[in-house]
Formats: C-alpha cells, sequence, structure tokens
C-alpha cells in the first residue's frame, strides 16, 4: 500500500533564527516533523524536545560485554584447558590479563555502540533516507512540517508563521511512503 | 552562547560562508587531480611497486635477506613499526584528545590527521607480518585452540598485548574516521552532478540527511568514540614500550618507556602532520582553512611534547648511573660514546635541540622553517627507535658476541615499501575523500571565523596578541 504524505518545508538561512524559530513555533502549537542542517546545532535537542541519547549506555553494556569475554578468554585458556609454566609465573598473573581485557573493553564497546547507531538511524551502505532538500547539507537550515499533524492550522496560515519566524523560502513537498 | 576572547586569532580566514566552506572543500574531491597531484601519485605508486618486490622477496627467501644476525635480532623492522605507530597517534590525538579539550583549531585537521593515522598504523602492521618470517602463520598470534596451532597464546606477553592493541587501534581509528566522514559524504552526494559519483557517495554516506535526532546521536558516538580513543591510544604506545621494558636487556629494561614513548609517539605524530598538512593545504589553497595559527599551536605541542622526550633522555642516562647496575651504565654510555655514537647524537640534536627553536615566535609562524623541523623531527624519532633497538642489542653480555648491524638493500627497500603505501593511500584519500571536516568547521565558523567574530584582520589581531600575555 502506498500513502502520499504532504510536508511543507521551510528553509532558513541561519542557525540562531532556526533555533528561535522552532521556540516560537512550538510555542504557538505548530508540530515540527524533523530539522535538518549542515551541522550539529547547540541546544536543538531540547527545543525539539529531542531525549538525550542513549547510546552512552549502551556503550558501557557492550563494554562490560567486552571486559567479561577476554577475561573469559584469559581465565579459560591459560588456566584451566591448558595451564602453563611461563616463567614460574602463576597461572593466573591478573595483572597480565590487564592490557588484552582494556583492549577488548574499547572494541567492544566503539563498535557496538556505532553498530546500534548506524541500525537506530537507519544508515547503512545503501540507505535512501528522505532528502527534503538537498542543500541541507551545504549552508541550509530546514524544518519540515507534517500537514496531516498541523490540521489545527490552514496551510496559508503555517506558511504565514514560518515566514513570520524568518523562513527565507517555504516549499512543499509530496513524499510516496511505501508500507 | 560560544564567547571567544578578542586575542585569539580566527581559525578561519578570508570571510568564508558556509556555502564557501562546501565549495572549498568539495572542489578537489569533484575537479579533474591536479597536474602535482599525479605527479606525486605516480612517483608513490611507482615507489610502492619497487617496495611490493622487495617485499616478495623477503617473503620468499625470509628474513634472513636483512642485515640481522645472531646478535641483533631486531632492528630496522621494529624500528619502522615502533616508528609508524608514533606517527600514527597525532591523528588520534588531535581527534579524541583535543575534543575532549574542546580546541576548536582541531577541526580543520583532525580529518587529514585521522587518515594519516589508519595509514600509518597500516605501514606498523606490515612491518609486524614481515617481521614474522613466515606472514602466513600470522593467525597463530590470536587465541585459537590448540588442535589448530600449537598451544593457546601466552596473554603474560607483551607481543600478545601488542597484537590486540595495535589492532584495536586499527579497527576503533577506521571507525571514528568513517563515521566523522558520513555528513561530509552526504554533502558531496547531494552536489554530485553526475550518476556515478551520486551512486558511490550515496551508498558511502550510509543514506544521511542529517536530522536533529541523527545529529544528536551523531555527537553523542562522537563524543564517547573521543572518550575511548583517549586510553586507548595512551593504551597502544604503552603496550608497544612494554615489548622492551618487560625484557631484562640493559636499555630496555625501564620503567620510564610507557610515557616516554607516548610523548615520543605525539611528538613524531605532529611532525608529520605538519610535513603533509603543509604540502596539502599549498596545493589544494587550504591557507584560509589552516592557518598560521593551526601551524603554531601544532608547533608548540611539538615543543611541549620533544621537551618531555628530551627531559627522558636525560633521566634514563641519569637513572643508568644512579642505579648502580654496570650493565645499564655501560648501555647508556656505549650509545653515546660506542660504533652507534653517530645515531645517538642524531637523535639527540632531532629531538632534543630542534623543537627547542620553536620557542622563537618568529621561527614557529614560519612555514618553510616549520616544514624542515617536521621532516628532522621525524628523522630523529626514526633514530631514537633505532638507538633503542639496536644499540642496546648489539653489545651482548659476552663480548665474543658482540655484533654490528648494518642494513642490506632489502631493509632499504621493505622501508621504502611502507612510504609507498603511506603516500600513495594518503594521496587517494586526498583526490576522493574531504580533507576538511566540512560539517565541524562549519559549525565553528560563526565562533571562530574571523568575519563573524567582528575582528578586523589577522594583522592587528597579531598586535593584540604581542601585548596581552598568552595562555
Amino acid at each position: 500500500m502506498t500513502e502520499v504524505k504532504s510536508y511543507l518545508v521551510a528553509v532558513f538561512d541561519d542557525d540562531d533564527v532556526l533555533l528561535n524559530a522552532i521556540n516560537s513555533l512550538r510555542e504557538k502549537g505548530a508540530k515540527i516533523f524533523e530539522a535538518f542542517t549542515p551541522f550539529p546545532i547547540h541546544g536543538i535537542d531540547p527545543a525539539l524536545g529531542i531525549k538525550r541519547s542513549r547510546l552512552p549506555q549502551v556503550a558501557f553494556m557492550f563494554g562490560a560485554t567486552g571486559i567479561t569475554c577476554a577475561l573469559t578468554l584469559q581465565i579459560a585458556t591459560l588456566g584451566f584447558d591448558w595451564p602453563l609454566n611461563i616463567g614460574g609465573k602463576p597461572h593466573l598473573p591478573f595483572p597480565s590479563f590487564i592490557p588484552v581485557s582494556f583492549e577488548l573493553t574499547v572494541l567492544f564497546a566503539a563498535l557496538g555502540m556505532v553498530g546500534t547507531f548506524l541500525l537506530a538511524s537507519g544508515l547503512w551502505p545503501g540507505a535512501q533516507k528522505i532528502i527534503f532538500d538537498p542543500r541541507s547539507s551545504d549552508d541550509k537550515f530546514i524544518l519540515v512540517f507534517d500537514l496531516e499533524k498541523n490540521k489545527h492550522f490552514s496551510t496559508d496560515q503555517l506558511t504565514e508563521m514560518v515566514s513570520n519566524a524568518g523562513a527565507s523560502e517555504v516549499n512543499f513537498k509530496d513524499i510516496v511512503e511505501k508500507h | 552562547m560560544n564567547v571567544t576572547s578578542s586575542v585569539r586569532e580566527p581559525l578561519i580566514t578570508g570571510g568564508k560562508t558556509w556555502a564557501d566552506i562546501t565549495n572549498d572543500i568539495c572542489r578537489q574531491v569533484e575537479g579533474k587531480p591536479s597536474k602535482s597531484w599525479i605527479i606525486a601519485f605516480t612517483v608513490s605508486v611507482l615507489l610502492l611497486g619497487v617496495g611490493v618486490f622487495c617485499v616478495m622477496y623477503t617473503w620468499f627467501v625470509g628474513i634472513g635477506v636483512w642485515g640481522l644476525n645472531k646478535t641483533v635480532g631486531w632492528a630496522w623492522d621494529i624500528t619502522n613499526f615502533v616508528w609508524w605507530v608514533g606517527i600514527g597517534h597525532a591523528g588520534t590525538l588531535i581527534s579524541a584528545i583535543l575534543l575532549l579539550f574542546r580546541q576548536k583549531w582541531r577541526t580543520s585537521i583532525n580529518r587529514a590527521a585521522e587518515a594519516m593515522t589508519i595509514f600509518a598504523v597500516l605501514c606498523a602492521a606490515s612491518f609486524i607480518l614481515l617481521h614474522m618470517g613466515r606472514p602466513w602463520l600470522a593467525h597463530w598470534a590470536l587465541p585459537f585452540g590448540n588442535t589448530y596451532g600449537s598451544l593457546w597464546v601466552n596473554f603474560n606477553s607483551p607481543l600478545v598485548w601488542d597484537v590486540f592493541a595495535i589492532s584495536t587501534y586499527l579497527t576503533v581509528s577506521i571507525v571514528f574516521w568513517y563515521i566523522g566522514l558520513i555528513p561530509d559524504l552526504a554533502t558531496i552526494r547531494d552536489r554530485a552532478t553526475n550518476k556515478v559519483s551520486r551512486l558511490i557517495y550515496g551508498t558511502m554516506s550510509f543514506g544521511w540527511n542529517g536530522s536533529a535526532k541523527d545529529w544528536s546521536r551523531f555527537e553523542s558516538v562522537c563524543l564517547i568514540l573521543a572518550g575511548l580513543s583517549t586510553p586507548l591510544v595512551l593504551s597502544v604506545h604503552t603496550i608497544v614500550s612494554m615489548d622492551f621494558a618487560t625484557s631484562l636487556v640493559p636499555g630496555w629494561h625501564t620503567t620510564i618507556f610507557p610515557p616516554y614513548f607516548v610523548a615520543g609517539a605525539i611528538f613524531s605524530g605532529f611532525a608529520m602532520v605538519l610535513t603533509l598538512m603543509l604540502i596539502t593545504r599549498k596545493v589544494f589553497h587550504l591557507e584560509d582553512y589552516i592557518t598560521l595559527a593551526h601551524v603554531e599551536s601544532m608547533n608548540k605541542v611539538i615543543t611541549l611534547t620533544g621537551s618531555i622526550v628530551g627531559v627522558a633522555y636525560i633521566t634514563e642516562f641519569f637513572i643508568a648511573w644512579y642505579s648502580g647496575v654496570e650493565y645499564e651504565s655501560y648501555a647508556f654510555i656505549n650509545r653515546a660514546t660506542g660504533p652507534y655514537w653517530w645515531a645517538y647524537w642524531a637523535m639527540m640534536t632531532c629531538n632534543v635541540v630542534s623543537p627547542q627553536l620553536f620557542w622563537f615566535r618568529s621561527l614557529r609562524r614560519s612555514l618553510w622553517f616549520t616544514f624542515f623541523i617536521s621532516i628532522v623531527v621525524n628523522i630523529g624519532m626514526w633514530f631514537e627507535r633505532f638507538v633503542i633497538i639496536v644499540t642496546s642489542l648489539h653489545r651482548d653480555y659476552l663480548p665474543s658476541s658482540w655484533a654490528y648491524f648494518t642494513p642490506t638493500w632489502l631493509d632499504i627497500g621493505d622501508y621504502a615499501n611502507s612510504f609507498g603505501l603511506f603516500f600513495t593511500l594518503f594521496l587517494l584519500f586526498s583526490k576522493f575523500l574531504p580533507v576538511i571536516n566540512m560539517a565541524e568547521v562549519k559549525a565553528i565558523l560563526k565562533s571562530s571565523g574571523d568575519v563573524q567574530t567582528g575582528q578586523a584582520t589577522a594583522k592587528s589581531i597579531v598586535k593584540d596578541t604581542e601585548t596581552v600575555p598568552q595562555n
């Protein structure tokens, strides 16, 4: 089943204008679908109501898995599977296990977190995420409104509100979504 | 709100706008390669060709073709390995440690420095494989069960730690670098005019569209990767130094090694970053992005780390005498006055004396002088590793085992191979990927660009800094 969704795409020239616009438009009751910017803007997360990412916790969990695997591997091989007398050292020399445990913690945490990030954001080779305005990767800041969810405003009202908030351009875009 | 002191020099000059940044950086990716690039690339590929021949020869015949003997069992192979790994450290320092310290000047150089890290670590890894003699058995260094090889690997051994450290370092560096590349690849994709490049850069950009939610996660990921890479980079050279420090060889058996090696690594890495960036900046006309302020900052890091290295050399010498260990004292006096005195004094001149010249402001702001010193430092750091490895080995406990190492043409050829590999990869990177992190530079433009901060000209600011004490 396919569905056509209509969006209002407001183009801004400046990040500070964009931030003010987000705050004032949300105050007036407009529902913002998403903002697209060429670089991360500080203060945009609270303005849009984006919650703090839980990726740090994910990284911690993967790191904990890494250190567990590393210690299990070293203890199991050196201590139990084939204990060797190496220079008269104990079979379970924990100080010697620190470097490998550390490296595997970092490796698991980094790869696990990045993998989670890519999955959560739907980024992979060949992924086609919707690009509302290609200039948003150059020097324009884009605010997108789902017209469906802003039915309490007429299209003209919304256009006027967005222009008053500082948008330099207002466009409309229909996206065909496949379900 | 960012508040930038008026005494700070602007980091981006030339009155750039965001669109200018996109155009300036994408130009070299989209345009035809310049003549100088083609010449440099041809030379690098030829060098790589000669190098591959030498490496193949070494593989087929064995490492007996090197100048090694019974006494000196490690020489250029491990020297080159440590040298390349050390060079790699600057990239991670710039991208991770300076990110945590919120140093904005890193944004103009971090992309190229991280690329340099990856290529340098690859070169280092090639020497690890080569020095094994039978590189097709390299997987024996990994913990496979004993039905596969002989036994489990020995986790007491720093050489095993090294395997884990270097492979983790390479992997995490590649991931960190690539994650940072994604938004810039999307910029190139959105500008692409032909189908092929849109497909290639589209695939490589993973469909990135710069939504606020993705940026929020992206920033989180970068910050944590920086947090993970910081101890990682310190651990890597620490572990490399333990290859020596945990042995009982006089001259190697030193507790000062880990911090001393890390400082040396950053020292040589920054020198290599400067060598590469001074050329890149000239060839790609990036003078507005990599300004004298950047060069000066890097030179300050060189002076700091160079001084740490100098103090370490002197401390080592002092402790060799103070410990009262006969062999230790001999090892150090032999370094300075024995058959390898020339290597020792080359190291001392290049690493201890030359960075001190950067105390003069005019010298650390001179491009030619900086370029010259950056090469001198890299030569010095190569000699440092050579001195540590070869001079400690060549006088064995029994005078009958004393020997002298002389390189053969294959020692030189295999070293040349790593240069061919390094420059070929770096030139490919500089042509096909954005050499400057556009998204990050755009993000600091308002607070650190010369137009937006309301600073008049670089000249008037230079005047300011002369009267105001710098921090």
